[in-house]
This record gives structure tokens, C-alpha cells and sequence, in this order.
């Protein structure tokens, strides 16, 4: 695709924006099912029902509560700053849905190839950020302050584990491109061809480092809705606060997706090579079937766990993550170096 | 760094609307980034001047009152309050009517302890453990709905005895669009005999549900970094600031009224005081979890006295206690006694008194002056949280915020008593 004469070109133009809808669309439908699943999930961890009256099982729960956000009035507190107040929710949801970009759903099945693919990934989630930093300081209040200074200082530490255990997988896979990435991780042992193996201790401080990445417990220091009530989203309500509820969803679909691509094999079936009729074939269905799995395990933890303290956290992050990470760079390096692990067919 | 400017510590204001204030605790927190350097509780938003109401009220009007105080242990500050006017009148209730008043505290002691496990895991960030204790509370209630009629402000306990004797019928579930089939059946699986049968199954049934909150809580890492040495409280620290109840025995202190100072049947039934070491936050977590334990076994050692003794619940003085319905459409002595005691009330001999009980919470105690009227002349209430919650500035100064929320919820607070 020619991307210079991307607007020169009506044809092209209407093409990319086509595309662009059909993962945008369903990917805010998948928010809205995954809070559905989310709240019906940790009503049946509580012994309780979840949503059961809007529409069949509750589905149209979420769908309900996006049309009471979007017709509440949106309250402005005094003396905020407007401008910012208003561009803090654009902040936060750009990055979150544009990084859906080279999110490759199948081998082939991706909006933008990019090689530069990780790069771009890391890059549109930082800027998320300052979103929450500029949606806490416009507030003009010291709760959303608060928040948001927390929320900044938690974000920019995790994101350096989360770097530093891509890292590993850039070492290992050698390529910036998702779709090599998962090429990489073709074999003929099955699940044990996937990097979550090789660098086991990686996979859990992505794991872990993504839940904390998206504000979630055990980690929402920077809602922690009994201490600082809503943290940098306080102020805000109705479509706003949509924004911000839809930015914190997509990345954490995007955090699942992240796992299942670069340590769990992507589309790749867990019986490849073992030559088990179907069960063996990838495709699409195999990346799903992992992030629901990783997306039901976040549920998990925000249904069972307490929440850490703000100082806890940045010194799990800096004092054993960080650690961990560059040690492993280290040994991903002596795997690779040394053909330790089989790269790809 | 002297150029950078004057850095001064900010106020922040913590309540009354606010998800962890417990009700309507304000405090205003002077800070320096997260840290707290000075907090200073404010009360009264749920002031009703309980005390001024009960001296403008004849003594058995007002006992509907102390449930509201702290509406999580209701029985038990009706206890404080009647036991000062039997002590006043010079009555002593009878035996079944004792052993029935044992069990209710101690019911009354979970009630108050799972409120406040949902509620201080909750502001911690541990949602499951607030609805699994929700789960058992329902039940608990239900028993206050068999005997009294209410589930929450039950004015059960009577200068005298108590209401009425238990009922011979565990109330059940009916059936509903909701609850049918195996379902219901599993529901009313031990309500059907007695409220007794029910809540031996449900005493007994009781230690598997604590293992279940410990298991969530107890050595959770995430738990243990949030309270282990958190709010330390000295022994000297914890007299120093009148503090009662488990904040007093996770400090190390074995004080405990029911032992020390046994009313009712405490004396007869057999039971240990949990104690903690280090006075924090987890000490006093293990010290209530552990109480709650010790509730059950007290539950069935009353439950098993009570199965084996009938009799007479209410003393058949009827001065203070209302004759027999019965009598009523009789005798015109007890159809007098009855107008007397429900417009007018009874007198009092002239005294002054404190009777206190071993709340879920500390010390509640009622100190009662009579002129001899049918009106108390001074009636002043102990509340153990509004002693515990003056200790907050003390207790939680350095530390950080989160830490405050940790705090309050260990102090356990229920605004109607300390507010009153």
C-alpha cells in the first residue's frame, strides 16, 4: 500500500478508513462484552448474580450504561483548566484504540504490517499517560492530583519492566514485526516452541507489569476508589469519563492480546506439530481462545486480591522487576547467541 | 534547594462523602506529598442527642435508641443500657432469660466482626471477602427477625428478661421465581427446627466460613505488607488513650469485661481471649478473626443450655415487666399494671449507676442518674469508638495515606455511637 498518496487516493483512502472501522467497531463492542463478562464473572466469584435484567443474561448491560454516560450531563468543575480538562479523555482514548494498528489477528490479518511494529506499540501506550497526568491536573483537585501523580510515577516504572521484557522477546524473535514475531515461535513441540518457556520469568513480569500498566487491581493505586475515591477521573462524568472507561478496557484487551502474541504463541495452536487433526491447525480462534483466558484471569485478580500501597508498588516495580528484567536480557542473549532455542521452521 | 521556594505541606479533606469514611467521618489531613502530618477527626454529622432524648423519655421508652447507636452491635448496647436500670431497680433477670441475652451478644459480636472484615478488606481492595461476610450476616439477621421481628433495631433485650422466648420455628425461605427446587431446599437445609437447631448448624458451619476469609486474607502477601506494622499501638499508648475492646488486647492487654467483670452467663461458659503482640493492624485483624471463632463456641455452649431449660424469661415484677396478655382481659390488676407501665413507665429509686458491657467494639457503657422520677435524670453513654477515634492523630502521623484508610478501618468505627 502506498501510503504517500494515502488521501491523494480516494479508493485507498476509503479502503484504510474501512479497515480502520472494522477493528475500531468491534473492538468497542468487545469492551462493552468484556465488562459484562467482567462484572458477571466477579458476581459469581461474590455469590451473587452479576447484571441479569437488561436483555438475555444481562448482555445489554454495558451497552445500557454507555447510553446513560453518554446523555449525563458532563459537570465542569470551577476553575479547571477547560482546554485540558476536555483534551485529557482524547489523550487517553487515541493511543488506546490507534495501537490496534499492528495488532496482527492472523498470519496476514493485520491493519499495518509494520516492522517497526513493537516500537509503534510501546510508543502509543506511553503516550496514554499523560492523559491520566493532564486529566489529574486539570481536575483542580487534590484527590484527582493525587491520582494522577501516582498513576504517572506507576506507569512510567512499569513500563520500563515491560520494555525491558520485550526486549527479551526482540532478542529471542530478532524482529520488530509482530508477525515474525509469532513466526518465531513455530515449532513441532507444541506450547514448549513459545517463548514463554525460554524466558519464563519475563512472561510474568509482562503479565504482572501489564496489569499495573492498566490501573487494575492489584495495582489501582491511582483510582484506589477507598482512598482517593476515583483518583484522576474524579471530577469527570458522563461521555468523558466514557472516554477514559473505554481507553482503561481497550488496553487491557490490549494487554491479553500483547501476552498471547509475544509469549503464548499468538494464533499459533498449542498441539502444533504433535499432527492432531484440527487441534493442531492455527488460525485465528487460538488468539481469541488465549486472551479470553488472560482476560478472565485479570477478572480473577480484581475479584480476590487487596491493593497494594502506592510505595509497595514502585518498589516491587524498581527493586525486583527492573532487576529481573536486565538480568534476563542477559540470558536471552546466551540463548540466542549460542542456538539454545529453535527459532522458527 | 533554598531557592526553590517555601514547600509547604496542604490540607486535604477526607469526608464526610467519602467511600472509606465509615458513615460520616470528616477528617481534615494536613500532608506532604502522600504522608500525614497531622490529622484532625471532625464529628457530629450523625449527632441525634440520644442522651438528651433518653432523659426526656420514661426508662423503658428509650431502649429502641441504643440500637441505633452502633447499628452494627445492636443487642449489645441494649444490654448496657437495661442492665444499668436493673441495677438501679434492683432486679436480676431470670437464668433462661441471662443465657438467652449470652447467646445474642455473641451473635450480635459476629454480626458487628463480619461487618467490619467486609468493610476493612473492602477499603483495602479485597471486594470478595465483603460479600462472603454479607452472606453469613444474612442468616444472623434472620435470627434477629425470629426473635424480635426486625432485623436490625430489635429492642429485644427488656428491663427484666428479654421480649419473648425463642421461637419453636426457624422462620424459611418461600419459595420464588428465584429461589426454587434444590435451591430452596439447600436454603432452609437447618431452619427446619428450632431457631436453636439453627443456629447450632450455623455456629458450627461458622469456623469452615472464617477459614474462608482467612484464606483470602490472612496470608495473603498483599495483605500482610498492607497492615503488619501498620498503626502500632503500645500498651502505655493503648491505656493512655482509653482504649477498649480488641484495639486494647491486640496491643497485648488480656482485658476483657466478659472475663473480668462476667455478667450475664459469661461466667459459666467456657471461652479464650484472643490476644495479639505487636498492637498494628494484622495483630488486631487476627484478634477479631480469632474472636469471631470464640463467638461460635459460645454460641453453641449457650444453644446446648438452653435447648435443656425451659422457663421463664421475663421476672413477674410486673412494675417493670407487662403482665401476661391473657391476664389482661381477666384481671383488672394486670389490665392496670399494663396501662401504667406503657403510658407512665416506672420509677426508679434515686442512684446513680455504670453498667457496662464488652461490646463487639470496647466498653459500652451506660453511667444512669435517677432522681426517683420515671425519667432518667442523666444518662451518659460510653461509646468505644469515639475513644478510639480520638487516638487517630496519634496513631497514623507519618504514615501514609492509604495507611489512614487501613486504620480507620481497624478502629472499626460506626458513627451512630460515636456521634450518639
Amino acid at each position: 500500500m502506498n501510503y504517500m498518496n494515502l488521501t491523494s487516493d480516494p479508493l485507498i483512502f476509503g479502503l484504510t478508513l474501512g479497515y480502520v472501522l472494522a477493528i475500531a467497531v468491534p473492538l468497542i463492542i468487545a469492551v462493552a462484552m468484556y465488562v459484562w463478562w467482567e462484572r458477571k464473572v466477579i458476581g459469581w466469584m461474590h455469590v451473587r448474580m452479576g447484571p441479569n435484567q437488561i436483555g438475555p443474561f444481562g448482555l445489554v448491560q454495558a451497552f445500557a450504561d454507555v447510553v446513560k454516560l453518554l446523555i449525563k450531563e458532563i459537570i465542569v468543575p470551577t476553575n479547571a483548566n477547560r482546554f485540558l480538562y476536555f483534551t485529557a479523555p482524547l489523550l487517553s482514548v487515541i493511543p488506546a484504540l490507534a495501537v490496534w494498528a499492528v495488532v496482527p489477528f492472523n498470519q496476514g490479518l493485520v491493519l499495518s504490517d509494520a516492522n517497526a511494529g513493537v516500537l509503534y506499540l510501546l510508543a502509543m501506550t506511553s503516550l496514554g499517560v499523560y492523559g491520566i497526568i493532564l486529566a489529574g491536573w486539570s481536575s483542580n483537585s487534590r484527590y484527582a492530583l493525587l491520582g494522577a501523580m501516582r498513576s504517572a510515577a506507576q506507569m512510567i516504572s512499569y513500563e520500563i519492566c515491560m520494555g525491558m521484557a520485550l526486549v527479551c522477546v526482540l532478542v529471542l524473535a530478532g524482529s520488530l514485526n509482530f508477525t515474525s514475531i509469532v513466526d518465531a515461535q513455530v515449532g513441532h513441540q507444541g506450547l514448549f516452541d513459545w517463548f514463554w518457556l525460554p524466558l519464563l520469568p519475563m512472561f510474568f513480569v509482562f503479565y504482572i507489569s501489564g496489569v499495573a500498566e492498566t490501573n487494575r487491581l492489584p495495582f489501582d493505586v491511582a483510582e484506589g476508589e477507598s482512598e482517593i475515591v476515583a483518583g484522576f477521573h474524579v471530577e469527570y462524568s458522563g461521555s468523558v469519563f466514557a472516554l477514559f472507561f473505554l481507553a482503561e478496557y481497550a488496553n487491557l484487551i490490549l494487554a491479553a492480546f500483547m501476552v498471547s502474541l509475544l509469549f503464548l504463541g499468538g494464533w499459533l495452536s498449542p498441539f502444533q506439530g504433535w499432527h492432531l487433526g484440527w487441534l493442531s491447525i492455527s488460525g485465528w480462534w487460538w488468539l481469541f481462545a488465549k486472551f479470553f483466558i488472560l482476560a478472565t484471569s485479570y477478572v480473577w485478580l480484581r475479584a480476590t486480591f487487596p491493593r497494594y500501597r502506592y510505595d509497595q508498588i514502585m518498589r516491587l516495580g524498581w527493586k525486583v522487576f527492573i532487576p529481573i528484567s536486565i538480568l534476563w536480557i542477559f540470558v536471552a542473549g546466551i540463548l540466542k547467541y549460542f542456538h539454545l532455542v529453535p527459532m522458527g521452521l | 534547594m533554598a531557592d526553590a521556594g517555601e514547600i509547604r505541606s496542604y490540607t486535604m479533606n477526607f469526608g464526610p462523602q467519602h467511600p472509606a469514611a465509615h458513615g460520616v467521618l470528616r477528617l481534615v489531613m494536613e500532608m506532604e506529598g502522600e504522608t500525614i502530618i497531622r490529622i484532625d477527626p471532625h464529628i457530629g454529622l450523625l449527632h441525634r442527642g440520644t442522651e438528651k432524648l433518653a432523659e426526656s423519655k420514661p426508662f423503658n421508652h428509650s431502649i429502641g435508641y441504643m440500637d441505633r447507636l452502633d447499628y452494627v452491635s445492636m443487642m449489645c448496647n441494649e444490654h448496657a443500657y437495661v442492665r444499668a436500670i436493673e441495677q438501679l431497680v434492683g432486679i436480676e433477670p431470670p437464668v433462661r432469660a441471662q443465657w438467652i441475652r449470652t447467646l445474642f451478644d455473641e451473635v450480635t459480636r459476629i454480626l458487628n466482626h463480619l461487618m467490619w472484615i467486609g468493610s476493612n478488606a473492602l477499603d483495602l481492595g479485597a471486594m470478595a471477602v465483603f460479600l462472603y461476610a454479607f452472606r453469613e450476616r444474612e442468616e444472623l439477621m434472620d435470627c434477629y427477625e425470629a426473635v424480635s421481628g426486625t432485623r436490625m433495631h430489635a429492642t429485644y433485650y427488656r428491663p427484666g428478661g428479654v421480649y419473648r422466648d425463642l421461637p419453636a420455628k426457624m422462620i424459611q425461605y418461600k419459595e420464588s421465581p428465584w429461589h426454587k427446587g434444590k435451591d430452596l431446599k439447600r436454603m432452609n437445609a437447618w431452619r427446619e427446627g428450632s431457631m436453636l437447631d439453627f443456629l447450632d448448624a450455623f455456629a458450627a458451619d461458622f469456623q469452615h466460613k472464617v477459614d474462608e476469609y482467612e484464606e483470602l486474607l490472612t496470608d495473603n502477601r498483599i495483605w500482610k505488607q498492607r497492615t503488619v506494622d501498620i498503626g502500632i499501638v503500645s500498651p502505655e499508648q493503648a491505656y493512655a488513650l482509653g482504649m477498649t475492646g480488641p484495639m486494647l488486647r491486640a496491643s497485648g492487654i488480656e482485658w476483657d469485661l466478659r472475663k473480668k467483670q462476667p455478667y450475664a452467663k459469661y461466667a459459666e461458659v467456657d471461652f479464650e481471649i484472643p490476644v495479639g503482640t505487636h498492637g498494628d493492624c494484622y495483630d488486631r485483624y487476627l484478634v477479631r478473626v480469632n474472636e469471631m471463632r470464640q463467638s461460635a463456641l459460645i454460641i453453641r455452649q449457650c444453644v446446648d443450655w438452653l435447648k435443656k431449660n425451659p422457663g421463664p424469661v421475663m421476672i413477674e415484677n410486673y412494675k417493670v415487666a407487662p403482665p401476661k396478655r391473657e391476664d389482661m382481659k381477666e384481671s383488672m390488676e394486670a389490665l392496670i399494671h399494663w396501662f401504667k407501665l406503657f403510658t407512665e413507665g416506672f420509677s426508679v429509686p434515686a442512684g446513680e449507676t455504670y453498667a457496662a458491657v464488652e461490646a463487639p467494639k470496647g466498653e459500652f457503657g451506660c453511667y444512669m442518674i435517677s432522681d426517683g422520677a420515671n425519667k432518667p435524670f442523666r444518662v451518659h453513654l460510653r461509646a468505644p469508638g469515639f475513644a478510639h477515634l480520638s487516638s487517630i492523630n496519634e496513631t497514623t502521623k507519618g504514615h501514609m495515606l492509604p495507611d489512614v484508610v487501613a486504620m480507620i478501618g481497624t478502629y472499626d468505627l460506626v458513627f451512630g455511637e460515636v456521634d450518639r
